[in-house]
């Protein structure tokens, strides 16, 4: 089983951006995503400094992909898609049609969890753009994983999200700003004092949701480590984890260890349990709510 | 600019048809549509009095088959497009990539449009589809501003339809699974948005509330308006504030746009509510021909009759103009 981390999703400040890339490129990690997927404004790394990031991992023998934006709905967002395609070293993730359409013919992209390819006939037609890689959408099953990789295209890689707390949505308003009574394109790049989003609870005190910034995410953090066995069953090859402000790496240990059998998934989830920024979730995968009913 | 009205059932394709739709869509009654509920929806035998209620007054019948299929459902998925095709059926509104295909290849002459759950956004997502697919007409996610709507309409060959009135997705829709997350069911796969089932409605010593599968959404003191539970009109607490995180319920309502989409290049657009009864379907059908058909005429004026007539059928408190004008911009 090889170990990929996330795309970033939150925003920092540019100079924990690049201590946090020095600490992953000593981390137990195959694959690594670069770049801004979630907000265009967000401008502590240029395109230029995410290439660079990009230029040190791969000098130590890890994969680099460029992450597309998820939401474009301006020229800017489809100039900083093809900047991405047209990057002449690293392999792309796309992330909607529009980067497929920029990358159609060229081998080796990545079908992100963000494409919507829930079904057998969607990937075969992914692979035939010349994907070489699919990452399932967040909301997976183990059913629909595995009935997918029942026919799963020739040379075609299976990636799970399994880390993390869970991408659920995005929007064209951003909830960040809305949260400080600001304009979106007045935020003051609000998004920077959050390193893991903005914690939103019910009226009764039940964490629910994080803010960040046009993206919703999870409370709870995803967690397949009890799931290993059955993840290699069903044909996924790659776990994806998601980029949190402390401890990352300790996360990417437990779960290199957890899948070399170094540690029973017992002292894994404990390990996991421990790290993460909340409770440990895994319902999309049983095919049950993402969050578990109360 | 054509008008694109919901049916529910046949009273309300009816309904659209006589108050002057130029196309009714509709969905059949499973899962292969994003208006999933019980008691809604066509059969077969509906499905085919519709198309000729619409074909005899010389109006267009689309048919959504917008959800996601899986593995062990494909078969579903391209039976409704098989029927859709048999039976005559004018366009079919589409979102999966790989069931776009299958039409394209099977039913060659089918018109396909693109459904606002692909979340196509930008005129190159779109592109692709039209290359690839041959799709005819692209729906607009409910997040661009009508700038934005223009550029994309001035960079493809593809007919662009935005959503003029009714309830609003605050979420790139197709890239929503809040749903999922709280009750297992989503507009992506089951075709269907906080399902009824998953709704509790309950009168509290602190006031009436509402759960999403236990989750609680929402909680209104005495003479508030409550709205219908979906995790994105809920209020929630941030750093001690409680407040609607995402936005405030409201109604989408862009009547006044008109002249502005035509400017755009829109040349459809849609209503939404095929939940909503025939009397909503009749009515706002209605005012959106008197204001198309003004437009057309070059004396398009708001008028106060049609702006009543909407907010009586809006959900929700307001109505706003949503991403087209970007009041949080």
């Amino acid at each position: 089983m090889k170990l990929a981390l996330g795309p970033l999703l939150y925003y920092w400040p540019r100079d924990a951006v690049l201590a946090f890339y020095e600490e992953i490129a000593a981390a137990p990690v195959d694959t690594v995503y670069l770049g801004e997927v979630v907000c265009s404004r967000r401008h502590e790394l240029a395109f230029e400094d995410w290439l660079a990031i990009g230029a040190q991992l791969a000098a130590t023998g890890k994969e680099v992909v460029l992450s597309a934006q998820a939401l474009t709905e301006s020229e800017g967002d489809l100039k900083l898609v093809r900047r991405a395609v047209a990057n002449g070293r690293f392999r792309v993730e796309a992330n909607d049609w529009g980067a497929v359409h920029l990358l159609a013919g060229v081998t080796g992209w990545i079908a992100g969890p963000h494409l919507n390819v829930y079904n057998p006939q969607t990937l075969d037609l992914v692979a035939a753009l010349g994907a070489t890689r699919w990452v399932a959408p967040m909301e997976a099953t183990r059913d629909m994983v595995a009935g997918l990789l029942a026919e799963r295209p020739a040379g075609l890689e299976a990636e799970l999200f399994a880390y993390g707390r869970m991408p659920l949505a995005f929007s064209a308003r951003c909830y960040t700003a809305r949260r400080l009574n600001r304009q979106k394109e007045d935020c003051g790049y609000a998004c920077l004092d959050f390193p893991d989003g903005i914690a939103l609870k019910t009226r009764e005190g039940e964490p629910f949701l994080a803010l960040n910034g046009i993206q919703t995410l999870s409370a709870g953090v995803y967690c397949l480590v009890d799931e290993l066995a059955a993840l290699r069953e069903a044909g996924v090859e790659v776990l994806r984890v998601s980029p949190q402000s402390i401890g990352t790496r300790d996360v990417l240990h437990a779960l290199r260890a957890a899948c070399d059998d170094a540690l029973s998934g017992f002292d894994a989830r404990k390990a996991l349990a421990a790290l993460a920024p909340g409770k440990l979730w895994n319902g999309f995968w049983h095919g049950r709510p993402g969050m578990p009913a109360r | 600019m054509e008008l694109v009205c919901p049916a529910g059932a046949l009273p309300a394709l009816k309904a659209a048809v006589d108050n002057g739709a130029d196309w009714v869509y509709l969905g059949l009654r499973d899962d292969t549509n994003a208006r999933n509920f019980p008691g809604l929806n066509f059969d077969e035998s509906a499905l085919v009095a519709g198309l000729a209620y619409a074909h005899a007054r010389g109006r267009k019948v689309l048919m959504a088959v917008n959800t996601y299929p899986q593995a062990g459902s494909w078969a579903r998925w391209t039976a409704a497009v098989d029927r859709a095709a048999r039976l005559g059926v004018d366009a079919i509104i589409v979102a999966d990539a790989g069931l776009m295909r299958y039409a394209s290849r099977s039913h060659p002459r089918l018109q396909l449009h693109l459904s606002v759950q692909a979340s196509a956004t930008s005129y190159e997502a779109i592109n692709f589809f039209h290359e690839h697919f041959g799709i005819k007409r692209a729906v607009l996610p409910r997040v661009l501003s009508l700038a934005q709507v223009a550029h994309v309409a001035r960079h493809t060959p593809v007919e662009i339809e935005v959503f003029g009135f009714g309830s609003l997705c605050v979420m790139v829709e197709g890239r929503c699974t809040l749903s999922a997350y709280a009750c297992g069911e989503a507009p992506n796969t089951t075709g269907a948005c906080s399902p009824a089932h998953a709704v509790r409605w309950r009168e509290t010593a602190a006031g009436l509330e509402s759960r999403l599968n236990g989750i609680l959404i929402d909680r209104y003191a005495p003479g508030e308006r409550a709205a219908y539970p979906t995790v994105c009109k809920g209020r929630y607490a941030a750093n001690g504030e409680t407040y609607y995180a995402f936005e405030e319920p409201a109604s989408l309502n862009t009547l006044d746009l008109v002249p502005q989409f035509g400017d755009a290049g829109v040349r459809a657009v849609k209503i939404e509510g095929r939940q909503r009864s025939p009397a909503y379907v009749a009515q706002v059908t209605q005012v959106w021909r008197e204001a198309i058909d003004a437009w057309k005429a070059g004396r398009f004026a708001p008028r106060p009759a049609w702006a009543a007539a909407l907010q009586r059928h809006a959900e929700g408190s307001h109505t706003t103009l949503g991403a087209f004008s970007r009041p949080w911009k």
